[in-house]
């Protein structure tokens, strides 16, 4: 195909249509900052409510092998939702599943796409100045974890190493903070999600890959050679998950935190902790054998939402 | 890797083959659209109207000099909230990067269609159009039953060939995480440790598919290219 | 809207946004220059193959022409970064020993330096085709050699005439480079995602790299025009059309 470019007048003009297109997206912006006018409003008037799942987040959020989402966020969440349709006294609600990625998630809470987040989100003060979140449903450890056939002991052998971690989450940040602090200089490469990344490291292309120890179990047992993996034992950080949901929206997160909290106090999350976390789950019927550590047992005991 | 493992591509077959549905679905749709909203542009931009043809040229050169992937990602955050602007909703509707893909291709693939129906309209000679309206037809008329049918014939090879080109570029919202053809067989990549099988077959079936339908084009160009305008027939 | 984020240095780290934006703008035009040195020649190559005496070198070049033209740039780059180096084992032990960014530009730059010459050989045969035979039969009977006939007149006049397209083909480049990102290259988009990401400032992060990329269009026009005015040849196909 030979189509001449366009002359630079004409480009030029086109420049001046940025301009036009900067404006519509600061008045999109400032509808991007607007009230929602509440979750349960919003609900209510669609008369559908959207729940944003993950594709791979094993086992919070992920399709099983008839692509439906499953996981134990996902059960928490559909608990929330019948809590909605119980307040709104709207039974026939029509519960509406909607993929999300580690980098959309936010923007498409934000913009009205999905009414709640059911993924592995973790719970951060920096998140918290865009949206906010339900009580601490999980507790992990940000590790590495390496291949049991390298001779990697610690995070200091990593020096000069290509470490994998996922673009758009916490651990990017936290790998920078320790390659300053340490004075190890690790190689990063990224991965576009958890899936890739961990590819990354059963392909060899990265020594180590640091990301939530829950989301590498998953991975890891799921992955064609399970042993081949295991952890190193620094913790980078320990951070809380949460259900996501829009700031600002009293109503509804009093809704989501009344529902969980119930639901620890008379062990339903227990319940489901163990049936996802300790007992075979779809698609492949994998044990991923991850005991309930004591920091989510405490956040248990006494629910709360801090992040951090 | 171990050899290669044909078994993981039987055994995806059922979910490539939805992705792939929904890679021919997109085409289509965003190639009649994109066509349609092309046409009006070149139309606009053969205007003698200064400031209609200046923003339709603007628009044109705008989409035409900004990444594909960019504008993908643009429309999947802007589409929601310009849809509430235009209704006037309370809330941004639920747009999902499947929907906004349909408005993405349009609204993108018009820049490249429009430049094609240009060139085939001014293709036709400004002869023709006097010698219409010398006979009493009106603008429209001339539009319709004149220069748009020839310029239409004139321009099928082009127009083919970009729709084949969108076709390969539809797989770029695989990045907003949706199973199209190449969505679902990076899934099923990642999942089952698999990328040589999956990425090796999925080049191979875009291969044969454009291959094939590139060389329908050419050959329809040969048997029914109009002698007079071998020049539009690039 | 808020334009001082720009400013704002990134979470534990020295760059400011602005600067990690510039970095990858750095990779972005590296890499682009890097493939579109790659481009031509090889485009050039295959070109002068289509059209060239030997019937095989010919047939080969257009299956070249087919596989790089009719497989999605972004497959494209997964077979060059995840697919290659399993199937060829050297290639993988250097991979892992390697610099990622540095495997990841060589992989970038060499899939879109071969997809888009794949697309300079079709307008270079395009342009050859379009001098007709006489300019070689001429050259031939003046006692040129084939190569020496490529050399002294048939590639001249060509690369004058191919240059709206050769053009339009540059800023396709710079534009696919983006696809990059796919494969973790820290270029523009790249920078600009992540960005986003962490300080969730989409619309201004959008917004720079749209001017950006715009920008980078813009120069590129002006300086394929730039050449496409110094070298015309008064009288010479392509050379005609008047520079706005």
């Amino acid at each position: 195909m030979m189509i001449r470019p366009d002359s630079i007048t004409a480009l030029a003009r086109a420049l001046g249509l940025t301009g036009l297109v900067g404006a519509l997206a600061a008045s999109f912006s400032c509808a991007l900052a607007q009230d929602l006018g509440g979750t349960l409003k919003k609900v209510r008037e669609a008369g559908t409510i959207v729940v944003g799942h993950r594709d791979s987040s094993i086992p919070f959020s992920y399709l099983d092998d008839r692509q439906a989402p499953v996981g134990y966020s996902v059960e928490l969440c559909l608990r929330i939702v019948e809590a909605v349709k119980d307040t709104l006294k709207m039974p026939a609600l029509k519960v509406q599943m909607q993929a999300v990625t580690s980098s959309n998630r936010i923007p498409l809470l934000q913009n009205g796409t999905v009414d709640l987040e059911c993924g592995s989100t973790t719970n951060s003060i920096e998140r918290q100045r865009q949206v906010a979140f339900g009580l601490t449903t999980f507790v992990t450890n940000v590790k590495v974890v390496v291949k049991k056939s390298s001779a990697i002991q610690s995070l200091a052998d990593l020096n000069g190493k290509p470490v994998a971690t996922t673009s758009g989450t916490t651990s990017v940040q936290l790998l920078r903070a320790h390659e300053k602090a340490k004075g190890i200089d690790f190689r990063e490469i990224y991965g576009k999600d958890h899936a890739e990344s961990f590819l990354l490291l059963e392909n060899d292309r990265a020594a180590a890959f640091v990301m939530d120890d829950i989301l590498i179990a998953g991975l890891v047992a799921n992955s064609r050679n399970a042993k081949d993996y295991r952890f190193l034992d620094e913790v980078l950080r320990t951070e809380p998950y949460g259900i996501m949901i829009r700031k600002d929206d009293p109503a509804f997160k009093k809704l989501v935190d009344d529902t969980l909290a119930s639901l620890m106090r008379s062990g339903e999350v227990a319940r489901l902790y163990a049936r996802w976390f300790t007992s075979p789950i779809p698609p492949r019927s994998i044990n991923l054998e991850f005991p309930m550590s004591k920091e989510l047992a405490e956040a248990i005991r006494s629910p709360n939402d801090r992040g951090i | 890797m171990n050899g290669l493992d044909l078994e993981v591509i039987t055994r995806a077959l059922p979910w490539l083959a939805q992705g792939l549905q929904y890679t021919v679905q997109l085409t289509c749709v965003a190639a009649l659209g994109g066509i349609a909203l092309g046409t009006i542009l070149a139309l606009a931009r053969l205007s003698s109207h200064p400031v209609v043809a200046g923003v339709a040229a603007g628009y044109v050169n705008l989409m035409r000099s900004v990444p594909l992937l960019l504008v993908i990602f643009w429309f999947y955050f802007l589409v929601p909230l310009g849809l509430q602007w235009v209704t006037g909703a309370g809330s941004p509707p639920r747009v999902g990067a499947e929907r906004s893909a349909y408005v993405t291709f349009i609204l993108f693939e018009a820049a490249y269609f429009c430049e094609i129906v240009r060139a085939g309209i001014v293709s036709v000679g400004a002869g023709q159009q006097s010698a219409a309206r010398a006979l009493g037809l009106d603008r429209i008329q001339v539009l319709v039953h004149v220069i748009l049918p020839q310029a239409f014939r004139n321009m099928l090879p082009v127009l083919l060939t970009q729709a084949i080109i969108l076709f390969q570029d539809v797989s770029l919202v695989s990045l907003l995480n949706v199973t199209d053809f190449v969505g679902a067989a990076g899934k099923i990549a990642q999942r089952d440790g698999r990328v040589v099988e999956m990425y090796l077959f999925v080049a191979l079936v875009y291969l044969v598919l454009c291959s094939a339908a590139s060389a329908l084009v050419r050959r329809w160009q040969r048997t029914h290219s109009i002698g007079r305008h071998p020049e539009t027939a690039r | 809207m808020n334009w001082q984020i720009f400013l704002e240095t990134m979470p534990e780290g020295d760059a400011a946004w602005w600067e990690m934006l510039a970095s990858g703008l750095g990779w972005t035009l590296a890499c682009a220059a890097c493939a579109w040195v790659i481009a031509l020649a090889a485009g050039t190559g295959i070109g002068i193959a289509r059209t060239g005496a030997s019937r095989a070198a010919a047939r080969a070049a257009i299956i070249y022409v087919e596989l790089f033209r009719n497989i999605p740039l972004i497959v494209q780059f997964f077979l060059w970064y995840f697919v290659l180096p399993e199937l060829c084992a050297p290639l993988k032990r250097w991979v892992i020993e390697a610099d990622p960014s540095v495997v990841q530009f060589l992989a970038a730059t060499s899939c879109l330096g071969l997809f888009t010459s794949a697309r300079i050989a079709e307008q270079v045969r395009a342009g050859i085709e379009s001098l007709g035979r006489g300019q070689r039969q001429a050259a031939r009977a003046m006692g040129l050699s084939e190569a020496q006939c490529y050399r002294h007149v048939l590639l001249p006049v060509t690369f004058r005439v191919i240059m709206p397209p050769l053009t339009s083909e540059l800023m396709n480049l710079v534009k696919n480079t983006a696809v990059a990102y796919s494969i973790g290259l820290a270029e523009l988009f790249f920078r600009t995602r992540e960005m986003g990401e962490i300080t969730f400032r989409y619309f201004e992060a959008f917004a720079a790299a749209t001017l950006a990329y715009m920008v980078i269009a813009l120069a590129a026009n002006r300086a394929m025009r730039f050449i496409e005015r110094r070298i015309a040849v008064p009288g010479v196909a392509g050379t005609a059309r008047s520079a706005h």
